[in-house]
């Protein structure tokens, strides 16, 4: 898929949460956005930030679009950030009217169900939920339910439920059992039932373990989405490196950031 | 219009600004992003004889206007990179050059020659300043000696024009930079990263996996400036400057410094587009000041 620089004029920009902020953006200069797979992520360019260099690597939370105009009007793409340390605590200074230079879109996104395999679940930890929004839009218009199983620390945590709870079933745990279920995405009853034909799964590592592990004992077919450090993006500065079994060192941001994880060489 | 032609012993480009090795892929990578043949010269990822699966990860940290990286040479050898990428590359209309390694000279020698085959790779950077690898890399670029045995080398066996990368890891890089001009290097670029480290105080770690890596980014531009103004001065042959190159401005001090051309790196991760705009704005320069062409002011600092 192409990529594209762009600078994206902010329309929305609101601190969901002490430590999450949701921004959106339309093209400045009234170009239609490209075209995005979910799953696949925007390097932000971060301004104003002495202390911070690099663009930071931000999934692609939700992207809408007018389709009765064949202009940009109300065409927007989201991103929700977690702050998580000096470049994101500055993205989350912007404010509507702002400019965001992205690069976009980026990587290899989740796989879309088939007729053969229908029954996904979009498995979200955090600030992990966020591509799965984008992808349970994308399976509701291709006339496939999703159904999401979100998880986090407290109900804070738990993000734009009704974004979510507008495009399927959703289940949710807490850690603090404030809302949803009382544990971990794992320990949710669903899982007693569980006939999914793949889980998509986006949080943080010991939790996308959890749930490989999980998956890999009802052999289920399991996707994860990494988020390994990196620099470039593209595939040019080899930073980002995931080991796996047929192919050694790949790059996270090329490759990835989805991948099997009978590609991958994780002890699960 | 001033005239941006820039001449480096006998390779000859469009403009003095090329990409750093391993901060643009093979050029393909970045083609959606920037016009790849408005670049001088687009220096490939370092290749080395046999296949590298480079260090573990992480190979990064971002530090204060700059990063570190430990990348580790990876690659997939010189013979994938004949057969599978040159084909890919060779009719990109700019000068594609191959950024070389190796652990020992005859390694070095052995995929110089290969690539010395390739009708339209015109130029070789030998890299004798890899600080991330056990052996070779830097080993060589460290010593007067060593530097001159790989160059000498590869010099036997290669006959286009051949760049060797310094490492500025050492006491004095203009006595390296009189070394490998006696061995036969047409041109030196410098600087390569400087060594350091980052520690993660919460997990009371050393971030990188490897411990250490090469610093690069803005940071890092006065002390690449210093050295390049310091082996401008000492060597015959040109010198390619590099080391933090963020805008024209910084280019332009490096030209000032003495350097004949300049490689930008880091920064393409930042604006996939800079290297263009910063030949842009050294036109814009020439012209603001009167000067015909980019050689004029080449060297020119009081």
């Amino acid at each position: 898929m192409k990529k594209h620089i762009i600078d994206l004029r902010i329309t929305f920009a609101d601190r969901l949460h002490p430590r999450y902020v949701l921004i959106k953006g339309t093209p400045a200069d009234g170009s239609r956005l490209p075209e995005m797979l979910p799953g696949q992520f925007a390097q932000l360019k971060v301004e104003g930030s002495p202390e911070t260099y690099l663009r930071r690597p931000i999934s692609i939370h939700d992207v809408t679009s007018d389709t009765v105009t064949s202009t940009n009007k109300g065409e927007e793409v989201s991103f929700l950030i977690a702050l998580a340390g000096k470049g994101t605590r500055q993205l989350a200074t912007l404010k509507v009217g702002d400019t965001l230079n992205c690069i976009i879109p980026l990587g290899r996104g989740f796989s879309m169900p088939t007729t053969d395999a229908p029954r996904i679940l979009l498995c979200g930890g955090g600030v992990g939920i966020a591509p799965l929004l984008l992808m349970g839009r994308r399976m509701k218009e291709a006339g496939f339910e999703p159904t999401f199983l979100l998880g986090g620390r407290s109900a804070g945590d738990i993000l734009r439920l009704s974004e979510y709870e507008a495009l399927g079933k959703v289940y949710v745990t807490t850690e603090d059992g404030s809302m949803g279920e009382q544990g971990f995405v794992t320990q949710h009853s669903l899982w007693d039932n569980a006939a999914f034909d793949r889980i998509a799964v986006c949080g943080p590592m010991p939790m996308m373990k959890a749930v490989a592990r999980l998956a890999k004992e009802k052999a289920i077919d399991c996707e994860v989405s990494l988020e390994n450090l990196m620099a470039c993006g593209i595939g040019a500065c080899l930073c980002c490196v995931e080991d796996t079994k047929e192919k050694g060192h790949v790059c996270v941001c090329k490759e990835g950031p989805v991948f099997n994880i009978n590609e991958l060489k994780w002890q699960i | 219009m001033a005239d941006l032609r820039t001449n480096i012993a006998g390779l000859q480009m469009q403009n003095p600004v090329m990409t750093a090795s391993g901060t643009f892929g093979y050029g393909i990578e970045y083609a959606d992003l920037v016009d790849i043949e408005k670049i001088g010269g687009i220096i490939v990822k370092g290749t080395t004889l046999q296949p590298r699966q480079g260090n573990a990860y992480p190979r990064m940290a971002e530090t204060p206007h700059g990063m570190l990286n430990c990348v580790g040479l990876q690659n997939k050898g010189v013979d994938y990179f004949c057969k599978n990428i040159y084909p890919q590359i060779k009719d990109i209309d700019t000068n594609m050059i191959v950024n070389v390694s190796g652990n020992t000279p005859e390694d070095y020698a052995e995929c110089a020659a290969r690539v010395n085959e390739l009708e339209k790779i015109p130029a070789i950077e030998l890299n004798i300043s890899c600080p991330n690898v056990k052996h070779g890399g830097m080993a060589f670029g460290t010593t007067c000696e060593g530097a001159a045995s790989v160059v000498s080398a590869v010099r036997k066996v290669y006959d286009k024009t051949l760049i060797v990368k310094l490492s500025p890891n050492v006491t004095s890089v203009s006595d390296i930079a009189l070394a490998v001009q006696d061995a036969g290097a047409d041109a030196v670029s410098l600087i390569n990263t400087l060594m350091g480290m980052a520690i993660d105080a919460e997990r009371r770690k050393r971030v990188l996996s490897i411990g250490t890596g090469g610093m690069s980014g803005p940071a890092v531009k006065p002390v690449a400036l210093r050295m390049v103004y310091e082996v401008a001065h000492a060597v015959k042959v040109p010198v390619i400057g590099l080391g933090g190159i963020s805008c024209a401005t910084d280019a332009i001090e490096f030209l000032l410094a003495g350097a004949s051309a300049v490689q930008i790196g880091t920064h393409n991760f930042v604006d996939p587009a800079i290297t263009v705009k910063v030949a842009q704005g050294i036109n814009e320069y020439l012209d603001r000041h009167g000067f015909a062409s980019v050689a004029d002011i080449v060297g020119t600092v009081e």
